[in-house]
C-alpha cells in the first residue's frame, strides 16, 4: 500500500469516488426494488422532484423521469454501461496500441512503415469524426461503441510505445539480454516492453475519462447506447427538452459524468507527474 | 523551414489525405447494407432497388467504384448528396464557413482567455486564487460541452424570459439568425453575434479550461529554470522576466497547440451545432450519418482531415519562426 501512503488527498478522494461509483453501479440496481426500465403508472409517477415520495410510498431521492422511472437507480444502471465502456474502450485501445507499436518498432522495415502510415492517416481524421462515421455504419450498441473507441484510440499509444521501444532497443541491457542468448521475442516482452509501459499506463488512465465522455457524446446524439438501456449520455438527451420543467432529469446524469471524468483526469495527471516523460495528449477530445 | 522541406511535408500531407480518403471509402464499403436499400421506400420492389443500385453505380465492382470516386474527388467532385439532392461540394461550401467562423472566434477567445489565466495561476502558484481557478478549470475541462450548453440555454434563454430579465440578456438558442426578420447591414451582424454568444461561450469555456491547465504547468516549469533565476539576479523586473524570458520559452509549444486546436474545435463544434442548430459541418455530418447519406459523410470526413493536415503543416512552418532552436 505504498502507493496509498504516497498519494495526495486529491488522489485518495478520486479513488474513493471511483470505488463508490463502481460499487453503486453494481449494487444499487441489484438491491433496488424499483425496476429502472419498466414503465408503470406514468401519470402518477412522472417527473417527481428530487426527494419526493410517490403514491406507493417509494422514496425517489433524485426524483423520476418522464416515464416515472427512478432516476437514482437509472443513473447507477447507466453507470455500469458508462464505466464499462470507458474502461474496456481505453484498456483495449492501449492494448492494441502497445502491440502495434511494439511490433512496428521491433520489426522495422515495411511493417513499421505500414503500421505508422495507417496510424498517421487515422490521426489525421479528428477522433470525433471517425467515431461518428464508424458508429453510424454499424448497429449502435455496447459492442459497437467499445469497438469504435478501440479502432479510433490505439494510435496515440502505438506511436508512444514505438518511440519508447526504439529508445529501449539501444540500451545496453537489451544487448546484454541478447548476449545471454535470449530470443528476440523474450527480449521484447520481458525487457523492452516493461520499460516502455509507464507512459502507456498514464495514457490509459486519462483515456478512461475521455472514452466515457466520447460514449456519452455518441449516446447523446442517439448513435451510442440505445434507450431503454440507460447511459449517462442518453439520459441527458432524455432531459434535454425538460431542462426548464424538470431540470433534475438532465442535471443528475451530468453530475455523475463530470465527477467520473474529473476523478479519471486527476488520477491520470497524478500518474503523469510520477512517470518521467511526456505522456498522453494534453487536450481531450472536445465532446 | 526551407522551401524544399515545406514541399516535402506538403507531399506527405497529400499522401496522407489520399490514405484517409481510401480508409473512409473502405469503412463505408464494409458497412452492412448499401445506400440503395435506404433510398427506396420499404414498399419498393426488388427491381426498383436494382434500378437505384445501377443508377448509383453500386452494381459495379468495388475497384471500379473506388476508381470512379477517386477520379471525381481529383476533379473536386464528391458526388451528389442522396438526401439533399445537391452536389456534396455545394453542401460543404455552405457549411464550412459557418463552422470555421464559429471555430475561429472560439479559438481566438480560448487562447486570449486561457493563456492569461494559466499565467496568473503560475505566478500565484499555491495561493487561494490558483486553487480556486484550478478547481474551476479542471471541472469545466471534465464536463461535456453538450451538458454545459443545456445549462446555459436553461438560464439565458428560458430562465431569462421567465424571470423577466432585460432583452439584452435573453439570448437565442436556435439557428444563426432570427426567423422571419429581414435584417440588413449592422442589424443583421448584431443578430448573428447574438446568436453566436452561447455557442462561442461553450466552445471557449471548454477550450480555455484546457489551455489554462496547460499554460499553468508549462509556465510553472519555466519559472523553476536556471535562466529565470539568472534574469532575476541581474535585476530584471518581474514584468520583463515574465513577458520576455518566460513567455519566449512557453510560446512555441503554445503556438503548436494553437495550430493543432483549430481542427479539434471545428470537430468539437459537432455537439454545439447539434444543440444550437447551427447549419455548419457538424450539423451537416450528423444529419448525413442519420440519413446514411454516404457521399456527404465521405466529403465531410475529407474536409475535416484536410483541416488537420493543414494545421499540422502550419505548425511545422511556424515553429522555426518563434523558436530559434528549431532553425536548422
Amino acid at each position: 500500500m505504498s502507493f496509498w501512503r504516497r498519494s495526495s488527498a486529491v488522489d485518495r478522494a478520486s479513488v474513493i469516488l471511483l470505488v463508490l461509483l463502481v460499487l453503486g453501479a453494481i449494487l444499487v440496481p441489484m438491491l433496488s426494488r424499483q425496476d429502472p426500465l419498466a414503465i408503470g403508472d406514468v401519470l402518477a409517477l412522472r417527473l417527481l422532484p428530487p426527494g419526493a415520495r410517490d403514491v406507493h410510498g417509494a422514496f425517489h431521492w433524485l426524483g423520476t423521469d418522464r416515464f416515472g422511472r427512478d432516476l437514482f437507480v437509472r443513473m447507477m444502471l447507466a453507470g455500469r454501461v458508462s464505466l464499462a465502456v470507458g474502461l474496456l474502450g481505453s484498456l483495449l485501445a492501449s492494448g492494441v496500441g502497445t502491440v502495434a507499436g511494439a511490433i512496428a518498432a521491433w520489426t522495422g522495415g515495411v511493417v513499421d512503415r505500414v503500421v505508422m502510415a495507417i496510424s498517421d492517416a487515422l490521426l489525421a481524421i479528428p477522433r470525433l469524426v471517425l467515431l461518428l462515421v464508424c458508429a453510424a455504419l454499424w448497429r449502435p450498441g455496447f459492442t459497437t461503441v467499445v469497438l469504435v473507441l478501440v479502432a479510433t484510440g490505439w494510435m496515440g499509444v502505438a506511436r508512444m510505445i514505438r518511440a519508447e521501444v526504439l529508445g529501449v532497443r539501444a540500451q545496453p541491457y537489451v544487448d546484454a539480454a541478447r548476449a545471454l542468448g535470449a530470443s528476440s521475442r523474450r527480449v521484447l516482452w520481458r525487457h523492452a516492453l516493461p520499460n516502455a509501459l509507464g507512459p502507456a499506463i498514464v495514457a490509459t488512465t486519462l483515456g478512461v475519462g475521455n472514452a466515457i465522455l466520447l460514449e456519452s457524446g455518441l449516446s447523446f446524439l442517439g448513435l451510442g447506447i440505445q434507450p431503454p438501456e440507460p447511459s449517462w449520455g442518453n439520459m441527458i438527451a432524455g432531459g434535454r427538452d425538460l431542462i426548464v420543467a424538470a431540470p433534475w432529469v438532465a442535471i443528475a446524469p451530468g453530475l455523475a459524468l463530470v465527477a467520473t471524468v474529473l476523478a479519471c483526469t486527476l488520477l491520470g495527471d497524478s500518474f503523469r507527474d510520477r512517470v518521467a516523460g511526456d505522456a498522453g495528449s494534453t487536450l481531450r477530445d472536445r465532446v | 523551414m526551407h522551401p524544399p522541406a515545406v514541399l516535402r511535408r506538403l507531399a506527405d500531407a497529400l499522401l496522407l489525405l489520399w490514405l484517409v480518403l481510401t480508409i473512409t471509402f473502405a469503412l463505408i464499403r464494409m458497412a452492412p447494407g448499401d445506400a440503395a436499400t435506404f433510398l427506396v421506400p420499404p414498399s419498393a420492389s426488388a427491381a426498383d432497388v436494382a434500378r437505384v443500385r445501377t443508377e448509383l453505380g453500386l452494381d459495379r465492382s468495388v475497384a471500379v467504384q473506388y476508381a470512379r470516386w477517386m477520379e471525381g474527388v481529383l476533379h473536386g467532385n464528391f458526388g451528389e448528396s442522396f438526401a439533399l439532392h445537391e452536389p456534396v461540394t455545394r453542401a460543404l461550401a455552405d457549411a464550412l464557413p459557418v463552422s470555421l467562423g464559429l471555430g475561429a472566434a472560439s479559438l481566438a477567445l480560448t487562447f486570449l482567455i486561457g493563456v492569461p489565466i494559466g499565467m496568473w495561476q503560475a505566478v500565484r502558484r499555491g495561493r487561494a486564487t490558483d486553487r480556486i481557478l484550478t478547481v474551476l478549470t479542471t471541472v469545466v475541462y471534465a464536463a461535456p460541452s453538450f451538458w454545459l450548453a443545456l445549462a446555459l440555454v436553461a438560464v439565458f434563454t428560458y430562465g431569462a424570459a421567465t424571470w423577466g430579465l432585460p432583452q439584452s440578456l435573453r439570448l437565442p438558442a436556435f439557428g444563426i439568425r432570427a426567423p422571419g426578420l429581414e435584417l440588413h447591414g449592422w442589424a443583421a451582424a448584431a443578430d448573428l453575434v447574438r446568436h453566436a454568444i452561447l455557442p462561442v461561450t461553450i466552445l471557449t469555456a471548454v477550450g480555455a479550461a484546457g489551455v489554462a491547465r496547460y499554460a499553468r504547468s508549462s509556465i510553472a516549469d519555466a519559472l523553476g529554470q536556471d535562466f529565470v533565476r539568472t534574469a532575476r539576479s541581474k535585476g530584471a523586473s518581474p514584468a520583463r522576466v515574465y513577458f520576455r524570458h518566460v513567455l519566449a520559452t512557453v510560446l512555441p509549444p503554445l503556438l503548436v497547440l494553437f495550430a493543432l486546436s483549430l481542427p479539434g474545435i471545428v470537430a468539437g463544434s459537432i455537439f454545439v451545432e447539434a444543440i444550437f442548430a447551427w447549419p455548419g459541418m457538424g450539423h451537416l455530418m450528423v444529419n448525413a450519418i442519420v440519413a446514411r447519406d454516404y457521399p456527404v459523410v465521405m466529403g465531410a470526413a475529407a474536409v475535416y482531415s484536410a483541416l488537420v493536415l493543414l494545421a499540422n503543416l502550419a505548425a511545422d512552418v511556424a515553429l522555426p519562426l518563434v523558436d530559434p532552436r528549431r532553425r536548422a
